[in-house]
């Protein structure tokens, strides 16, 4: 069974309010699904309806094999789940929190010391782990969230945004613990850092009041943006007007835009029509001497600049 | 089964992982043996009984109970812990019955340690050991049907001052449904079958019947059955609260 997590037809009213409208996808085995979307957008409440946590208004979630509506608790036990801001209880060290989580997940014995010093090792906590999680730093409390989630080893992992009030470094581990694990697992992480999508995500489903605007690779989302396949050109500004006529002779830019850098440098950015590239006809101006060119760059497109055209064209 | 256990035990637990175990503790055992010695006139009375102890439970449980059952609920929605507790694998009946069996083990301990009062009133005379195990037995019970209230209530709110105060007003209306300040307000204009029935939900008519010595079957029956009915309410509030 690859097919790890079936969304069907998933939508959850509030009173009047429509929370999440109808949302469909699923995630096989070894896919890292990046749940994006502004706040409010329906990512959470997604996610805690994927878990058993609320009652989809209509629709359901089918986890390895089994529906959320008939049968919750087996859905519970194969899914591993971080909940929005990590709660974990405020009296318990972390020690005694683990060891609940685990004898509720049914483990015991050696097995679940086994279980338990891996999770540890693998978010380092052994350092705090005799201190009320009360008096943890925010990091320390993300992390004890993520063993809680891995430490039954779950076929699918439900992440809601496992890296906010991380450092770089923490982000950075936590980013390599995800993929790690993404190859016998189903994941969905839900994040509004969009640098997270290109770190882990294999595929990316964007989320706007509540549907679905978006689904696709990283690739192909970056593909939708203006700036995909455009040539940013760096050079020293006496120089702009005649590279800029220079550009203008080549037919397959659309626009060109300056924009100013530090140290009298100017930086020109080429815009392709239709996303087409147009490195090979830009490369022969770059490697004139006469324009004095310090650098070209080709861009891949910004998903930050997709993100946000998608997001608030429906609005 | 062995869910609510290893719920149960974590939420023991964290009874006392905070003051708040040892400040009850002290607080109920004070103020019982206080009632019994000087309000109850243990001495005075001399019989060797534990009436005059039994008697005040009620009223001491009327707001020591809802302290031990207003966090239950309401600081698991406070941290955000209950979406983490719920998404556990376990069913909504474990976890109710495991939070409730906590606070229920309690309350034992609490009552466990009243022991002194029973070696003296040993030493003494020679009292009715068996009437003194009902005594326990019916005033257990007794805590039982509060804290299903309290549970709850608990899973009402976020506020645990809130609890709190609503579980003591329902649990102050439970225990007087059987004295004269409630039953003559309806004497007179209400059928005697309804006077009749808000008497029977009385905890003081039942508490009472038990610590007599007499374990009747209906009170058994009244504490179980009002416990099991005020645990599902919980389980459906539980429930329904989950969105907010």
């Amino acid at each position: 069974m690859s097919e790890m997590i079936a969304i069907r037809n998933l939508t959850k009213d509030f009173g009047q309010i429509r929370a999440v409208d109808n949302v469909s996808f699923s995630v096989s085995r070894g896919e890292v699904l990046g749940f994006l979307g502004p706040n409010g957008a329906g990512k959470s409440t997604t996610m805690k309806m994927i878990t058993g946590y609320l009652t989809p208004t209509s629709g359901t979630a089918v986890v390895c094999g089994h529906d959320v509506l008939e049968n919750p608790v087996a859905v519970k036990r194969c899914i591993g789940y971080l909940p929005e801001g990590a709660p974990a209880y405020p009296d318990m060290t972390p020690a005694a929190f683990l060891d609940f989580i685990a004898a509720v997940r049914g483990l015991r014995g050696a097995e679940k010391a086994k279980r338990i010093g891996l999770a540890v090792e693998r978010v380092q906590l052994k350092d705090v782990l005799h201190q009320s999680i009360e008096t943890l730093s925010k990091g320390f409390k993300r992390r004890v969230g993520l063993a809680q989630a891995m430490l039954h080893d779950p076929e699918v992992l439900i992440l809601d945004e496992p890296t906010d009030g991380l450092d770089p470094n923490q982000k950075h581990e936590v980013r390599t613990l995800i993929r790690d694990m993404a190859r016998d697992k189903a994941i969905i992480i839900s994040t509004h850092i969009l640098e997270e999508v290109d770190a882990v995500c294999t595929r990316a489903v964007i989320i706007a009041k509540g549907r679905i605007v978006a689904d696709g690779t990283p690739a192909e989302l970056e593909a939708r943006s203006r700036w995909h396949n455009a040539v940013s050109i760096v050079l020293s500004a006496p120089k702009v007007a005649s590279c800029r006529a220079a550009l203008q002779r080549i037919s397959g830019i659309g626009s060109i835009e300056e924009i100013q850098g530090k140290d009298n440098l100017t930086c020109l950015v080429a815009f392709p029509v239709n996303g087409q590239p147009i490195i090979t006809q830009i490369s022969e101006i770059a490697r004139n001497a006469e324009f004095g060119i310090e650098e070209v760059r080709v861009e891949r497109g910004r998903l930050d600049e997709v993100f946000r055209n998608i997001t608030t064209a429906r609005a | 089964m062995r869910n609510t256990l290893i719920i149960t035990r974590r939420e023991l637990a964290g009874y006392f992982a905070t003051p708040v175990a040892y400040v009850f503790l002290v607080i109920f055992l004070a103020l019982s043996g206080a009632f019994t010695f000087y309000l109850g006139n243990f001495f005075e009375r001399g019989q060797a009984d534990l009436q005059s102890f039994f008697t005040f439970h009620p009223w001491l449980y009327l707001f020591l109970i809802p302290a031990i059952s207003m966090r239950l609920w309401s600081e698991e929605r406070k941290t955000g812990t209950i979406e983490l507790f719920l998404t556990l694998p376990i069913s909504m009946y474990e976890a109710v019955l495991g939070k409730f069996l906590a606070a229920w083990a309690f309350t034992a301990i609490a009552l466990v340690l009243t022991f002194p009062l029973w070696i003296t009133v040993n030493i003494l005379g020679n009292p009715d050991n068996g009437v003194i195990l009902a005594g326990y037995v019916g005033s257990l019970l007794m805590a039982g049907g509060f804290l299903a209230i309290g549970a709850c209530m608990s899973a009402i709110t976020k506020s645990q001052v809130i609890a709190f105060v609503i579980t003591a007003a329902i649990c102050f209306i439970f225990t007087v449904s059987g004295s004269p300040l409630v039953l003559n307000f309806f004497t007179g204009w209400t059928p005697q079958v309804l006077i009749d029935t808000i008497a029977s939900f009385s905890f003081l008519t039942h508490f009472n019947a038990i610590s007599r010595g007499v374990i009747d079957l209906r009170d058994l029956i009244y504490f179980g059955s009002l416990i099991a009915a005020f645990l599902f309410a919980n389980a459906v509030v539980v429930d329904m609260k989950k969105a907010g």
